[in-house]
């Protein structure tokens, strides 16, 4: 399954809610773009339902290069971390039942 | 910044849209990230990040109440990977003191 983008995602805006392509457009990037502006500005984004985009500052730790083994620190970094909602969670855990499902029967006729 | 005060901010940029049009808008994609998960698929938002599923090995965990241990199945949780764009802008704004 090929992954959705934004592109599918205005296509959606104008089909569904009868966006013109190019409100659609400037829609799905302007939303991104609130919320990339937001974390810029060290604020989290909670969308209530999907999940909260939260910032954390990592102090400096030791690290390597894992090609040559050479020590290398890696410097203190802020880092966007995101925790889905419980809405996001359980649809994801339906989906992970019924794949377990699918699984199980297909291992049922295979063996 | 909540929802809802995504919804104002969008609206404000976009003047040529109604309050109700926007709030339509971020509710229709919410919504179909969280589809194109619940259905296994992943998203990729070029210049933000990707969201995609993790698989969480099934484990013996506890009842928090009682201590007796219970088995938990294998599990997928969402996880979100920012992209190179809003990491690196996200930790510049710490080094500008943010």
């Amino acid at each position: 399954m090929s992954a959705l983008t934004k592109a599918e995602l205005a296509e959606h805006l104008h089909t569904e809610l009868g966006f013109s392509k190019r409100d659609a457009k400037n829609m799905v990037e302007i939303f991104f773009d609130e919320i990339r502006g937001c974390l810029r500005e060290n604020e989290q984004v909670k969308l209530s339902g999907f999940g909260n985009f939260d910032l954390r500052d990592k102090s400096e730790r030791p690290g390597r290069n894992p090609k040559t083994g050479e020590e290398i620190p890696i410097s203190a970094r802020r880092v966007v971390t995101f925790r889905p909602g419980q809405k996001l969670k359980s649809c994801v855990e339906d989906y992970a039942a019924e794949y377990f499902e699918s699984m199980r029967l297909e291992n049922e006729r295979s063996g | 910044m909540t929802k809802s005060e995504l919804i104002e901010q969008i609206a404000m940029h976009q003047s040529q849209l109604s309050l109700k049009e926007v709030e339509a808008a971020v509710r229709l994609i919410l919504d179909d990230i969280s589809d194109a998960l619940a259905s296994g698929g992943r998203v990729e938002i070029r210049g933000f990040g990707s969201f995609s599923l993790h698989y969480r090995e099934p484990r013996v965990g506890r009842n928090p109440k009682t201590g007796d241990p219970v088995t938990l199945d294998g599990k997928f949780v969402p996880h979100f990977k920012p992209g190179k764009e809003l990491r690196e802008q996200v930790n510049a704004s710490r080094a500008l003191g943010y």
